[in-house]
């Protein structure tokens, strides 16, 4: 009762809570209109798009609908010992349907993956089917196990069972160097293959190290452009900008002219005796190449979020630190420096999570030893069509940005970021 | 015990930036130990300058000063130990007010119970106890100011200096941090160097003002005497309201001279010119000036009310004067009723005493 007592009237006797909502809808409709194209396309653009990926990256149905009869019969089976005579009945009711629609290939690659060597019994089977050697008057199960002794073996049956989930965590797995055994347990692959972890760490090593690069880089040069007069800074901005303005590719290409065995440096470095003239120095295709050319590109990202930030510093607080007894290093180490954190923390961030995604650079001039994970993303997208498992490696990433965002925001604290 | 007269000494002080243009020129000055001095000037007059030489932040480019006899040209500002207010106050945003008044005090590796009781002291001295733990964005633009000063004191420091520290403040709270500036300083009998526009500012607070144009001193002096008896032009046209006429020098004794202007004749107070024929510029206070006079005064005219501004506690009234139409005369709002109509005509008198014939403009 009391709240109702205390609501507060307008001079025309509404509440005054709706009046005020009425007064103010017109404005919200206009914002969200004016905002509406954009998330618009965002949902478009990126939203739907991730979650595409997502779904393909665990979507495991297109088995699932080859052989709807057969999952359904395995339902009550064990698993332990040969399935019955239904499950072997359904299954091959399935397999004559995929059969008439010349899907029993996929099939066959599809669960080749799960275990070797179904490949040839399936290949067998079809050609049973096609000339309709099975009689499905006797027992379906005595004819399939007589097709090739493999269909006699319980672990291949096992294996269609593990295939009847609908959804699957193998490309995740798979992107971790790891797989499901048949006992259904996580298990690591040999170590000859496992290449995937080699390139998720070099790919966390060089986005650290290329912003610890950057950073070293691109501090000082923020400071001096923020403190220069207008007329140097100007020129000086112009700059630390022109790379943007510049094609990435020039710029890999320039950096490739410049790095390479014959190249500018080496030249210079033969010049003045640095190195013998038949002894010089690989800086391409290998890390080298990757950490020069990622730094120079990523720069800008890094200075201009310090430079930002550092153009509201008062140089009248340097003074102050001088003039009550600050030495200048003092001065700058506990006045300064703590009030650039937030344009060190985004211009880290956005460097950090630019460079852990980056793909052509690397691709250009990282050779073997300079690949990053996104390399072997687009691998997978444009080589092997794996577009399941590149979905993966891509959510992969995207979870590790956010992991490290959240990370950072326990650090520093996003309100502290300040990008321009 | 006798002070130290030459406690901070400019000796023949020259600054140029660009090699060009001389924005400080051929400043001498002696600033006495426990002084509140206050150089006081339109903006780009060079006071500025003056400080952040003394600071440590602007080298002379010829001269030297010496603070208590030393010359400091060569000593980096965070050697010198001198205390510095900054304009826009320059609290470490990143710090609490303990933090930043233990910031000179640790750079000097005080120890801490010391550090504690010197901040206790200097935070009590601005009454601002209890409030250590604050940021500075946590407090009003007054105790931001105050936290200020409290730290360029709080390490003891021989020489404060103060470039305009209460710029940015409100009126009233300029006032009453006037007051309290000037406390703290008869208190603890720190030398203050205080830079400022205000002259008002200037007036109250200072024990002598040194009044900046164009790189020079014009005139350096009591407040009192700066007022009351300035002794060009620029100065009474700076300091406080002032009426002017321009004429010349028709007659001239010890103290007095007969002026010739435009259209009239006064007599004046020769400050400036010394001879026959010397043009003059005669200024008079507007306060010295009085309507329909009682005694009898030097100079009698009669003049026609162009315009009436009510000020609360004073009328000020713009009078045609003597060709004068910018004569401005202050009448105090008491009870005697004066008929200041637009368009009347008023006697007005003054004593030649209070005309001083200055340096024509």
């Amino acid at each position: 009762m009391s709240s109702e007592t205390k609501q507060i009237l307008t001079t025309d006797g509404i509440p005054l809570e709706i009046s005020l909502k009425k007064a103010e809808r017109k404005n919200k409709i206009r914002a969200f209109l004016l905002v509406a194209p954009l998330l618009l396309f965002l949902i478009i653009t990126y939203i739907f798009p991730i979650g595409e990926m997502f779904t393909r990256s665990i979507d495991d149905k297109m088995i699932t609908n080859m052989l709807p009869k057969t999952f359904k019969s395995m339902e009550t089976w064990d698993g332990k010992e040969l399935p019955s005579e239904e499950v072997f009945a359904s299954f091959l009711s399935d397999f004559k349907i995929l059969v008439e629609k010349k899907e029993h290939g996929k099939l066959a690659q599809r669960l080749n993956k799960e275990k070797n060597g179904f490949n040839t019994i399936t290949k067998k089977l079809f050609r049973q089917v096609k000339r309709n050697k099975i009689d499905e008057t006797q027992s379906i199960k005595e004819q399939i196990m007589k097709v090739h002794k493999r269909w006699r073996n319980v672990e291949y049956w096992q294996a269609i069972k593990r295939t009847a989930p609908p959804y699957t965590s193998a490309k995740y797995l798979k992107a971790m160097d790891m797989y499901l055994n048949e006992d259904n347990k996580i298990t690591q692959v040999s170590e000859d293959r496992r290449i995937h972890r080699i390139l998720w760490l070099r790919t966390v090593e060089v986005a650290f190290f290329v912003t610890v690069f950057c950073f070293l880089m691109g501090y000082p040069i923020a400071h001096l452009l923020a403190t220069l007069p207008m007329k140097y800074s100007n020129l000086l901005m112009i700059c630390v900008l022109l790379p943007f303005w510049t094609s990435l590719l020039v710029r890999t290409a320039s950096w490739m002219i410049l790095l390479q065995q014959q190249g500018v440096v080496n030249d210079f470095f033969v010049l003045i005796g640095l190195v013998s003239d038949d002894n010089r120095p690989e800086m391409m295709y290998n890390k080298v190449g990757t950490y020069v050319a990622m730094t120079q590109i990523l720069l800008p990202f890094m200075v201009l979020p310090l430079y930002s930030v550092m153009k509201t510093i008062s140089p009248s607080l340097m003074r102050a630190g001088k003039s009550l007894g600050g030495t200048p290093f003092v001065a700058f180490w506990k006045v300064y420096f703590p009030l650039t954190i937030p344009g060190i923390g985004a211009g880290c961030l956005l460097v950090f999570i630019l460079a852990i995604g980056y793909y052509i650079t690397p691709a250009l001039v990282g050779g073997a030893s300079g690949t990053l994970i996104s390399n072997q993303i687009a691998y997978h997208m444009k080589t092997t069509l794996d577009w399941s498992f590149a979905s993966a490696m891509g959510l992969m990433l995207l979870g590790g940005v956010l992991v490290i965002y959240w990370l950072y925001n326990k650090l520093v604290g996003v309100d502290n970021i300040k990008l321009g | 015990m006798s002070k130290n007269t030459e406690f901070v000494k400019f000796d023949k002080v020259d600054k140029s930036y660009d090699g060009k243009v001389l924005v400080v020129k051929d400043l001498n000055l002696n600033i006495s130990e426990g002084e509140f001095i206050t150089m006081l000037g339109p903006s780009g007059s060079g006071k500025t300058t003056c400080l952040m030489m003394l600071a440590g932040f602007e080298t002379p480019t010829n001269g030297e000063i010496y603070l208590d006899s030393n010359p400091i040209s060569n000593i980096p500002p965070h050697k010198r130990g001198i205390g510095m207010v900054f304009q826009n106050y320059a609290l470490f945003p990143h710090m609490t007010v303990y933090e930043n008044l233990a910031f000179p005090l640790r750079v000097r590796k005080v120890q801490k119970d010391e550090i504690d009781k010197k901040v206790d002291k200097a935070l009590s001295m601005v009454s601002l106890s209890g409030f250590e733990s604050r940021m500075p964005a946590q407090l009003s633009g007054g105790q931001q100011q105050r936290v200020a000063v409290a730290r360029a004191l709080v390490f003891d420091p021989a020489v404060v200096l103060m470039d305009e520290p209460l710029g940015a403040l409100d009126k009233n709270l300029r006032e009453s941090m006037q007051y309290e500036i000037k406390h703290i300083h008869e208190n603890i009998g720190v030398t203050v160097v205080y830079v400022t526009h205000d002259q008002g500012e200037a007036l109250t607070m200072s024990n002598r003002i040194a009044v900046f144009n164009d790189g020079k001193v014009q005139q350096l002096s009591s407040p009192d005497k700066l007022y009351e008896e300035p002794v060009n032009s620029f100065v009474a046209e700076f300091i406080g309201e002032n009426n002017t006429f321009g004429g010349e020098v028709t007659d001239i004794s010890k103290d007095v001279c007969k002026v010739k202007l435009q259209n009239g004749e006064i007599l004046a107070n020769p400050v400036s010119v010394t001879s026959k024929g010397d043009k003059t510029t005669v200024s008079i206070r507007p306060e010295r000036a009085l309507i329909n006079p009682k005694d009898k005064m030097d100079n009698n005219q009669t003049g026609k009310i162009e315009e009436v501004i009510y000020h609360g506690d004073h009328t000020r009234v713009r009078l045609d004067l003597l060709g004068n139409k910018e004569f401005i005369l202050k009448v105090p709002n008491s009870s005697n009723e004066l008929d200041l109509k637009l368009g009347n005509e008023i006697k007005v008198g003054w004593n030649s005493q209070d005309a001083r014939a200055l340096d024509p403009k």
